[in-house]
């Protein structure tokens, strides 16, 4: 079995089931990649892997440590070691990036407030943040800005990856982290990915696009269409779909941006 | 954010501030309110005959004025049940070890004294009825700054009082001024001479002891030429089964290019009627603003308000309300455009929970011939359930030309997505809608003292753990 293992998940948005059973298997070391046209599902899969509350479980598990995560709250899932990259990030105003970071990092560690031996340190802090900030091409003046407030696409995107740096989760879901992107965004964003890339971390690629695929190397792709995969296989089935896009399963879409960089 | 003094997190109101002390009073009034009484308290104040004629027309003004009949619901208020003077102490203390020990432990426990060697240019300490300690910086006061009790600055400086006491709010003002005027004790005096900047905050800490007690004080502020002060105060009672009220009155004069800043953290307990009059009075390119944080009291009816009175002048109303469970806060602000070129803001963030309601109540004037002025209005409220209410009710009366008015109103609740986000970094439900909250209100806390920023957010915590409602 995978470290972490999906089986036949359904799951439904206001009452309109959009994932009719789907199941994969993701092993720490490991890059997989679910495509996919519009509408197929990819959103619906990484929310209801996180627990958005906008999307309802019809069924199915999602194992990992022992634990069906399905049962989770969205943080305890977190603090177990799941990670999601959004593709659209939320603004929070008046919480600056900095506190957001601290507070994430300390609930990973458990500090409640109480035990002082598990909070993060300011000088380890500082240290940790100022690493992945150059990996990330990307400043300290972003720090005490609020939580993707007048966040450019590109900053709100390597600002999700900043997090995931700092988080260090084991299964990481990137949901379309490439859209919107210009390429050197998509190159910065790959680079970080890639120096995560190891033995400790699972990654799931979401996107409509083989083109970041050409940045972060997929072990697997799965094709999702109408909330079932209907192929899966090694990264030659993100070179089929880069010539054919997904007209082989009725839907008239490229699986490469047209005429946008 | 580094030098972060130490939050103790998850203690309730209750320890911290719920407590109270054995009665032991010098002098204690009876009950209820007549001419007696008022007659008593300027008596054992040593007051001159002026006083005491003006507190008595007060009183006969708080009689024949209705209740407010808009508002909030104050018709449980039971004016003859109340203690409308306390005295706790024969002498006011210079230091806290001069204290009497049952008051000096009320002020340890609340962390005033912790708070004056800090960052305190002078400390006001009120105790029911009366100022207890004092102090001002020494620098200060050869500078000429006067920081009393209102008592005492009557005594000490008759004829300052006498120019500028009840001249911004008369006591026919309202119910609630006039009642202060007839029965008021303690409160802020302050001069600041002209030129002179008091570059660190004077406070005052008022305090309700004992059960339906009334607090009166009285405070005026005056800010000559080319002056600044920023003053505040905070505000705690303890827990009882039955209502005590607070009315204050709060009068302030700012000369010509002087700036003054009012601040206050009211966090009274949710049995206490809190009817405050707050008024301004700015010259000619001088600058009030008014910081009002509410989070406390079963009432508040709080309108802090700038007269504008000269060309240049600017007024600022910045101001915060939290209702949670029975609490009502109809609090807002009002700019009185009396000149020409002046200008005013009002930034109102409202939070109600469980079943608590906000009110925002607020008045623009502009006087015909007050020409080419500007006043922006921003209400946000943020609903944390759908058993809480938000209301907005905004006046303008506009009487003059080519005037810039502008409203915004939002009201919104805490977003499924903005908790997911949070939470999806492992961060517990509670915590993130505490992080949410502290965010909304942040425009307020970044304007306040480091210590009053950790301490409101500690206490918005509080609020939202539900410890308190």
């Amino acid at each position: 079995m995978a470290d972490f293992e999906i089986k036949d998940l359904r799951a439904s948005v206001e009452g309109r089931q959009i994932l009719k059973g789907v199941s994969l298997g993701i092993s720490k070391g490991e890059v997989h990649a679910v495509m996919g046209p519009n509408g197929s599902g990819k959103s619906t899969l990484s929310h209801t892997l996180m627990g958005h509350p906008g999307y309802t479980v019809d069924g199915g598990s999602v194992m990992f440590k022992g634990q069906n995560v399905l049962d989770l709250e969205t943080d305890e899932r977190a603090r177990l070691g799941m990670f999601l990259a959004l593709q659209y990030p939320v603004v929070v105003p008046g919480i600056s990036m900095a506190n957001f970071l601290r507070t994430a990092l300390n609930s990973k560690r458990g500090y409640d407030g109480k035990d002082k031996s598990k909070m993060v340190t300011p000088k380890e802090f500082r240290s940790l943040l100022k690493g992945e900030l150059d990996v990330l091409h990307m400043d300290d003046s972003f720090l005490p800005r609020y939580i993707n407030d007048g966040f450019s696409g590109g900053e709100k995107k390597r600002a999700e990856i900043l997090q995931m740096a700092i988080l260090k989760p084991e299964i990481a879901i990137l949901d379309e982290t490439d859209s919107g992107l210009d390429i050197d965004s998509i190159k910065f964003v790959a680079e970080a990915v890639n120096r995560m890339r190891g033995p400790e971390l699972g990654i799931l690629i979401i996107t409509h696009y083989t083109r970041v695929l050409e940045f972060i190397k997929p072990d697997y792709v799965h094709v999702l269409v109408d909330g079932k995969f209907v192929l899966s296989g090694g990264p030659e089935v993100a070179a089929r779909l880069e010539k054919t896009g997904y007209a082989e399963w009725g839907k008239e879409e490229a699986a490469e941006p047209q005429g946008v960089a | 954010m580094a030098s972060v003094p130490k939050i103790e997190v998850g203690s309730d109101y209750k320890e911290k501030y719920g407590f109270f002390v054995p009665e032991d009073y010098i002098f204690k009034a009876k009950r209820g309110l007549n001419e007696e009484i008022v007659k008593e308290i300027s008596w054992m104040k040593g007051e001159p005959e002026w006083m005491t004629k003006f507190r008595l027309r007060s009183l006969e003004i708080f009689r024949k004025k209705p209740m407010p009949n808009w508002g909030a619901d104050l018709s449980v208020i039971d004016f003859e049940n109340i203690f409308y003077y306390l005295k706790a102490s024969d002498k006011q203390s210079k230091t806290w070890e001069e204290l009497p020990p049952d008051i000096k432990a009320t002020y340890d426990r609340l962390g005033v004294p912790e708070a004056e060697r800090k960052f305190l240019a002078g400390v006001s300490a009120q105790y029911e009825s009366e100022v207890v300690y004092h102090s001002l910086q020494e620098n200060l006061s050869k500078q000429g700054v006067i920081f009393l009790d209102t008592d005492s600055a009557l005594r000490e400086h008759p004829e300052l009082f006498k120019e500028y006491f009840g001249t911004v709010i008369p006591p026919a003002d309202n119910k609630f001024s006039a009642l202060n005027s007839a029965v008021w004790s303690g409160g802020s005096f302050i001069y600041v001479p002209k030129g002179v900047r008091v570059e660190v905050p004077l406070q005052a800490y008022f305090r309700i002891n004992a059960e339906n007690m009334g607090q009166f004080e009285r405070t005026l502020i005056i800010c000559d030429e080319g002056s600044f002060v920023h003053y505040i105060e905070g505000c705690t009672a303890p827990i009882y089964t039955t209502d005590s009220l607070h009315s204050a009155v709060v009068e302030i004069i700012v000369k010509k290019g002087a700036r003054c800043r009012y601040t206050t953290i009211q966090n009274w307990s949710t049995n206490v009627f809190n009817l405050v009059t707050k008024r301004a009075m700015a010259y000619a390119d001088a600058t009030m603003e008014w910081v009002d944080g509410n989070l406390g009291s079963q009432i508040t009816m709080k309108y802090p308000s700038v007269y504008l009175m000269e060309p240049g002048a600017k007024g600022d109303v910045l101001s915060v309300a939290f209702a949670g469970k029975g609490q009502h806060q109809d609090a807002g602000g009002k700019m009185i455009h009396v000149a020409p070129n002046t200008t005013s803001t009002i930034t109102s963030k409202s939070i109600s929970k469980g079943g608590g309601r906000t009110s925002y109540r607020g008045h623009i004037k502009i006087y015909p011939g007050a020409n080419n002025c500007k006043s922006f209005v921003k209400c946000d409220a943020l609903l944390l359930d759908d058993d809480s209410r938000s209301d907005t009710y905004p006046y303008n009366d506009v009487d003059a030309e080519n005037v810039t008015l502008g409203h915004e109103a939002t009201v919104s609740k805490v977003s499924d997505e903005q908790l997911f986000y949070l939470m999806s970094r492992g961060i517990a439900r509670a915590e993130a809608e505490t992080m949410i909250v502290n965010g909304f209100i942040e425009p307020f806390t970044k304007e306040l003292p480091l210590e009053y920023a950790v301490e409101l957010n500690r206490l918005i915590q509080l609020e939202m753990e539900g410890s308190v409602g």
